[in-house]
């Protein structure tokens, strides 16, 4: 398909349009979730959606969108209440609270499935299409329903930003505050079951977990600030989804959901290499940073203390001495320091014998190692 | 005004509180008044129920029976008067903001709905952060802070309140002594204000040079008053339990008390139950 056919493609002028809408709502979503610590949350209750979408198909009849989405919704809340209950109610932490809901709402929701398909309902075909998502199923009046449902949360997440932040960092100090903290808690879980439902239709109940935490855990690496994590995980979103759903029109009939998670996956694993201050690469650079700029310490200060010794600031140390002394080659860190001027390279004079490479502090030289030796409580011994 | 006041001269009353975890007891049947304008010490070994009994007083607890009073109003009404520092432990310190942000917070109960916190409350936040010496750290990442330093920002975020009343809990533990002594005379300056401190205390070498006022219980009140009126050989034996049998008279406190910080029970109990594992 050439670009011009493909960007006037109907089908995949849907599709995109969802997936980067999906994008921007999960990744503004998920960054409360993630900051909660209830990333599993969002597993919980796409999982916990399939009995719902299932008992939506049976009460209508057929396949028919907004029942569909209902009990999506209805099934995903309620699990999320039974989890509540279960670590209000009993011993259990939440990871086995939300394991155990986890579970039994998508066996329920298995059996259902299963037995929706051994009715031999004609319009059943399809259903299944919910584990995985199918995304080129999505219609124009799909795409409203998720507008509609992306836009209320969107203006949910302004008008009580102020409080959905407070409550995510300290929920205790927030009821001091006279914030109704239940409530607010259990807004944002409802709105995380309404992002799981806007994306069941594209990425299916089983991967749709990952929209919702990756895009939050990728901005994190690079953001500072809730309201930076914020967007750059709406944006991580929308381009994941965007760039997902492209991939698959390019590819022979690849799945789009798995696409999309896949993107968004390698968003994900470019921050956790690369993110300054947080990247695992960042860290390998920066402890090379630290041990060269020790070494040259190390080189600089040895120079100055063979200097003291000998009570002359000009003394001409050979290479060998220092390297002897450090139990290493010191060249490389020799040509930086020289190259910072703060040694200097001198021949001594030709009758004196031995080594013709010797090295002098210049006075930079000489302040920088007084410096170095303040820092570490030893004071200069010039 | 024809409101009803209970205990107005009180800037705390606590009447018959009990609280319950699981179908046990963890405050049993507490009276406890602090008169405003005291440094006040809570203490007692752990499971005592120290935290649980500010966090039943501020509501974050629920309590079986009994009921409080802040400067003769119930919480609900007094809230504004009343400062909270919860332990550091509680929070993640790796959430994405500032120093000078987490102590706007203390202002969102002020700012009602919808208004987003502007000029005028980073300045105040910025005040704030300056009383604590925290003002060169406002736009540092609260991750990056030491942990006096996270305690301080905590410390400020109660200031911001300009409240009249403050609950802190446990502001010393695990900070070096320089921040200890900071923290100190920021509540001392508090006190000298007639503002009232309340603070979860657990080093009784210092309770009686920092505070002025004193509860001591083991899940019942052991005794309240003046410091040195509760500071005694038999209140500590009988709050502590056989590990100050060491004990024969008050003047002989403060080696054995010494003792006794190093016995520190290190099975954790109601109060590490709310703690977040870091």
């Amino acid at each position: 398909m050439s670009l011009n056919a493909l960007l006037g493609d109907y089908t995949l002028q849907n599709v995109v349009m969802g997936a980067a809408m999906l994008g921007l709502v999960s990744g503004v979503l998920g960054c409360f979730a993630v900051l909660r610590k209830q990333s599993l949350l969002g597993d919980t209750l796409s999982h916990a959606a399939l009995p719902g979408v299932c008992l939506g198909f049976i009460i209508a009849g057929g396949r028919e969108m907004g029942s569909i989405l209902a009990g999506a919704l209805f099934t995903g809340s309620l699990a999320a209440l039974v989890m509540l209950l279960l670590t209000r109610m009993s011993r259990l932490k939440t990871d086995a609270a939300l394991g155990i809901s986890l579970s039994v709402f998508f066996a329920i929701g298995v059996v259902l499935l299963t037995y929706i398909q051994g009715t031999g309902n004609a319009s059943q075909g399809g259903l299944d299409a919910f584990l995985f998502g199918q995304a080129a199923a999505t219609l124009r009046s799909d795409l409203w329903i998720m507008a509609g449902v992306s836009g209320v949360a969107l203006v949910l997440v302004g008008g009580l930003w102020k409080e959905f932040k407070l409550v995510s960092f300290d929920a205790e100090f927030a009821a001091t505050q006279g914030l109704p903290v239940t409530l607010l808690e259990a807004l944002m879980t409802v709105m995380i079951a309404l992002a799981v439902v806007v994306g069941l239709q594209m990425v299916g109940v089983v991967l749709m977990a990952a929209m919702v935490i990756a895009p939050a855990v990728a901005a994190r690496q690079w953001a500072n600030k809730l309201e930076t994590m914020v967007m750059l995980s709406a944006l991580f979103g929308i381009v994941g989804g965007v760039t997902g759903a492209l991939i698959s029109a390019l590819g022979p009939g690849l799945a789009t959901g798995p696409l999309i998670i896949l993107s968004l996956s390698s968003v994900v694993l470019v921050s956790l290499l690369f993110a300054p201050h947080r990247g695992f690469v960042w860290e390998i650079l920066k402890l090379q940073r630290d041990r060269r700029q020790l070494r040259h310490q190390r080189v600089l200060t040895t120079l100055y203390q063979l200097a003291s010794h000998h009570a002359d600031r000009q003394y001409r140390s050979e290479k060998r001495m220092v390297d002897a002394y450090l139990g290493t080659d010191s060249r490389r860190a020799l040509e930086r320091l020289t190259a910072r001027g703060l040694i200097t390279q001198q021949t001594p004079p030709s009758h004196e014998p031995g080594d013709h490479k010797r090295w002098v502090l210049t006075p930079e030289g000489c302040r920088e190692a007084e410096r170095i030796l303040d820092d570490l409580g030893r004071g200069g011994r010039a | 005004m024809s409101e009803q006041l209970h205990e107005p001269d009180l800037a705390l009353h606590v009447e018959d509180l009990t609280v319950s975890y699981h179908g046990k007891p963890v405050l049993w049947d507490i009276d406890f008044d602090v008169p405003p304008g005291v440094m006040a010490a809570i203490v007692g070994p752990n499971g005592a129920g120290k935290s649980t009994l500010i966090k039943s007083i501020l509501g974050l607890v629920p309590s079986v029976a009994g009921h409080v009073t802040l400067h003769g109003r119930p919480y609900r009404q007094a809230r504004r008067r009343v400062g909270y520092v919860p332990q550091r432990s509680t929070v993640d310190w790796d959430f994405p903001t500032t120093a000078q942000d987490v102590v706007g917070m203390g202002l969102y109960g002020r700012l009602g709905w919808l208004r987003r916190p502007g000029r005028r409350e980073r300045h105040e936040a910025m005040q704030a952060l300056e009383m604590v010496g925290m003002d060169g750290f406002a736009d540092r990442q609260i991750s990056q802070l030491s942990g006096g330093q996270q305690q301080r920002v905590f410390l400020a975020r109660a200031l911001v309140q300009k409240a009249d009343v403050y609950f802190l809990d446990e502001p010393m533990a695990g900070v070096d002594a320089t921040t200890e002594r900071a923290i100190v005379d920021i509540l001392r300056r508090l006190r000298d204000q007639g503002k009232t401190v309340i603070v979860v205390h657990h080093d009784l070498q210092t309770v009686r040079s920092y505070f002025d006022w004193m509860l001591m219980l083991n899940v019942r009140v052991i005794a309240q008053g003046p410091v040195n009126d509760v500071y005694t050989a038999d209140n500590l034996r009988r709050a502590y339990g056989g590990q100050i049998a060491l004990l024969d008279d008050v003047t002989g406190v403060i080696p054995a008390e010494r003792e006794l910080a190093g016995q520190r029970p290190e099975t954790r109990t109601q109060e590490s139950r709310e703690e977040v594992p870091r």
